[in-house]
């Protein structure tokens, strides 16, 4: 049996409608449950960067990622699951909060190195960055005072030292990639 | 210069080679149809329904090597392309779909004849786009064309609403595509081809398994080198028919579910498998756990997604087939394997797989053997999907390049008679055989309009057993013989042909079946000939879904099972 591990994938894509659908759609036609995924700018411009969190069988996993090449929108896509990387999700988490409590709240907060980002007569509202692990932690710590909501942006990565998951550099500071289009710049949404 | 958004894709059609269109008009489409007559060199031809028009387009593709061009209006005419999309797409076949939709404006309101048809057709394309401005057609058009043909072929579908048919823009056609996502290898890595002659030249029992890929990158001259240089069975799968001449000495037929039984025993002897242009379709491999036990695995496919997708391979080699081909073959030692060739021939011997009874009865295969013998082997066939497709594929051991079509992957019944008019379009001098079951013919029979109207001098063959054949098989072998919804009630195949204009023959005793063939071949005209053959007969060699190849049934069992009699279903 082939070990089920948490993949990290990061995918390139152009920036065009329709790109996401595609992506999920190829996931979901092969049977793949996605755990997380982060969607945003590059520092590219046109291209946008993707972060999945998979579970399941490192050979699926692979098989997918090659069925994602398929897309034409893609440009690139890296298998961070072996890497050295940095990887962090953002939580705002919204606590029921009172005078009494206010206090200790704050307390687990400032252990968890977050920041609570509104207060008002009966709740807060608290910042957790940092790896899953540790947001899962600190919303354990929180969770006897009463969630009111949680909102998670699941996980980003960038690899460590030089290693990189993007497209090279071509002189300083200058990706190979050129958007079609007499550089017309693309804007667009995702969807 | 300006054009209208109609005028622009004529343009780029005609700078993409087009010679013919499928398709049939619609309100969302008319401002197109409405420019086609200002460009004659383009024919358009209507079908009567839009599957038709897809699969036509995607037979002619198949035996051109060109791109298949299928036109539908919004909602239900892109609807009705789906079947004939989702075929080019199973089977790699390069297809450009274009359909209407609804004006901008009422994009998402489900205005009238309205369809989410790039979401409908996302996963079986290889690109669809929504254009929204007549500005962007051209670079569509250009970026259509180039996916649909480049790589691993494949349908590509732009939608256009009715407003940008009638917009007008600055008509470019861009010179080149750029697309940084899509850039296909087409040569084989080097050290990975040398790895695969020195597996070849180490084998002792090695196979050839050549699939469609070899029909696509037209490989036929590197394939036959590489199996007479290093003396190699070859064995083609149902899409690879055509792809190896069937006269050849080292031609062995098809393998898998109704492959021939020496093959399936080969494969679970085999210590090498050169799998060309092939992806392990379950047909073929049957259990995948038994599948080419002491083999080692050379693949050579140009989706990296297709190796190890099934068979972990050995050497995978990722690649166009000619390429990888012509840069194998020089490598490739000459060697002789006697000794093995000799066992299959004896495995061949005791297992004759596809003999024919020699008695008074219009068996189904007799038929088709009797046209492959009498059509000399030249011209096309085009076969349906279900028993008939089988025998087909049992009996047509072609010469002729490319010229087995059928449909592999989605095995629409229905296929048989927009694809043989495809087929004859594209090559309108020579002789088409239609092999069509019953039940598919009557799913696309209304195409025979289109065939007379346009004077296609096609040859069809319904082998008529009055029965969805290859469902009642499996009822009668895996559903304890519970024969259910299976029975067809058929029309006058003789008056339909004539109601039609094609000659109309009926086939009901054996010694009718030369004399009809002949007629057929000499009638300058369409033919249609009704073969009323054995009802119940069925399809062997078989290997039960589910099992290995080493379980293959060669011949139906002895013991004689209640058999379904042919009664006419009444009209009421």
């Amino acid at each position: 049996m082939t070990k089920n591990t948490k993949h990290t994938i990061v995918a390139l894509v152009e920036n065009k409608p329709g790109v996401l659908n595609r992506i999920a759609s190829k996931w979901r036609q092969r049977g793949f449950n996605i755990e997380s995924l982060a969607v945003g700018h590059s520092e590219i411009p046109g291209l946008s960067r993707m972060t999945f969190v998979l579970g399941g069988p490192a050979a699926d996993v692979e098989q997918v990622t090659k069925q994602l090449y398929k897309v034409v929108d893609v440009v690139k896509i890296s298998d961070l699951t072996e890497e050295e990387i940095v990887t962090r999700e953002l939580a705002l988490i919204k606590v029921n909060a009172t005078d009494q409590n206010r206090g200790a709240i704050i307390e687990i907060v400032d252990i968890f190195r977050g920041e609570i980002v509104d207060v008002s007569p009966d709740s807060v509202v608290v910042e957790i960055t940092g790896t899953e692990d540790k947001v899962d932690a600190a919303f354990e710590m929180l969770r006897p005072y009463g969630i009111r909501e949680l909102a998670r942006t699941g996980r980003v990565a960038v690899t460590r030292g030089r290693a990189t998951s993007t497209l090279e550099l071509e002189s300083a500071g200058e990706r190979k990639y050129r958007p079609a289009g007499q550089g017309k710049p693309r804007v667009g949404s995702l969807l | 210069m300006k054009m209208t958004g109609a005028q622009i894709i004529m343009e780029c059609l005609v700078r993409e080679g087009v010679e013919l269109v499928f398709g049939i008009p619609g309100g969302s489409t008319l401002p197109f149809y409405d420019a086609f007559r200002h460009y004659p060199q383009i024919r358009h031809i209507l079908v009567k329904h839009e599957q038709g028009a897809a699969h036509a387009a995607d037979a002619y593709a198949r035996v051109t090597g060109k791109v298949g061009v299928c036109c539908a209006t919004s909602g239900p005419g892109a609807t009705n392309l789906v079947t004939g999309i989702a075929n080019a797409w199973m089977d790699s076949v390069p297809m450009v779909a274009i359909t209407g939709q609804v004006v901008t404006w009422l994009i998402g309101r489900d205005g009238f004849q309205e369809a989410d048809t790039t979401g409908i057709t996302l996963p079986i394309t290889k690109a669809n786009w929504l254009v929204l401005q007549a500005d962007d057609l051209a670079r569509t058009v250009k970026e259509a064309f180039h996916i649909a043909r480049t790589g691993r072929p494949g349908p590509v579908l732009i939608d256009v609403p009715r407003d940008v048919f009638i917009q007008e823009a600055e008509f470019e056609y861009p010179e080149t595509v750029d697309l940084p996502g899509f850039r296909p290898t087409l040569d084989g890595h080097p050290a990975q081809i040398r790895k695969a002659a020195q597996l070849i030249a180490e084998s002792e029992k090695p196979l050839i398994l050549a699939g469609h890929g070899v029909k696509i990158s037209r490989a036929f001259e590197e394939l036959k080198e590489l199996a007479e240089k290093a003396h190699i069975p070859v064995i083609t799968t149902l899409l690879g028919i055509s792809g190896f001449p069937g006269s050849h000495p080292l031609c062995m037929g098809m393998p898998g579910m109704h492959g021939m039984y020496w093959n399936n025993l080969a494969i679970g002897q085999a210590d090498l498998l050169i799998a060309i242009g092939m992806r392990f379709d379950d047909r073929v491999t049957g259990a995948l756990k038994d599948f080419a036990p002491h083999a080692r695995v050379i693949h050579i496919d140009i989706d990296p997604a297709e190796i190890g997708k099934n068979v972990k391979p050995t050497v995978p080699i990722v690649g166009d087939v000619k390429r990888v081909l012509a840069a194998l073959n020089p490598l490739v030692k000459e060697k002789r394997h006697d000794e093995w060739l000799a066992w299959i021939r004896k495995v061949r011997e005791e297992h004759p797989s596809i003999a024919i009874p020699d008695n008074d009865e219009l068996l189904p295969q007799y038929v088709v053997k009797k046209i492959y013998e009498l059509s000399g082997g030249q011209g096309y066939v085009v076969t349906g999907v279900g028993q008939h497709q089988m025998w087909a594929a049992q009996y047509f051991w072609n010469d002729k390049p490319n010229s087995f079509v059928t449909s592999g992957g989605l095995g629409p019944m229905g296929f048989e008679v927009p694809a043989a008019m495809g087929v004859q379009f594209a090559h309108p001098k020579e002789l088409v055989w239609s092999i069509c079951g019953d039940g598919g013919f009557q799913m696309t029979m209304q195409e025979l309009a289109a065939i007379v109207e346009h004077e296609l001098p096609i040859k069809f063959a319904i082998l008529n057993n009055s029965f969805l054949g290859m469902v009642r098989q499996w009822q009668e072998m895996f559903y304890g013989n519970r024969v259910f919804a299976t029975r067809e009630f058929g029309p006058d195949y003789v008056k339909l042909a004539e109601a039609f204009g094609l000659m109309g023959l009926r086939v009901t005793e054996r010694k009718q079946v030369e004399g009809a063939i002949h007629l057929a071949l000499t009638h300058p005209g369409p033919v249609l000939i009704d073969f009323q053959v054995k009802p119940d007969e069925c399809v062997y060699p078989m290997v039960p879904p589910g099992a290995s190849l080493s379980e293959t049934i060669d011949q139906p069992p002895v013991e004689a099972k209640p058999t379904p009699r042919r009664e006419k279903v009444k009209a009421k």
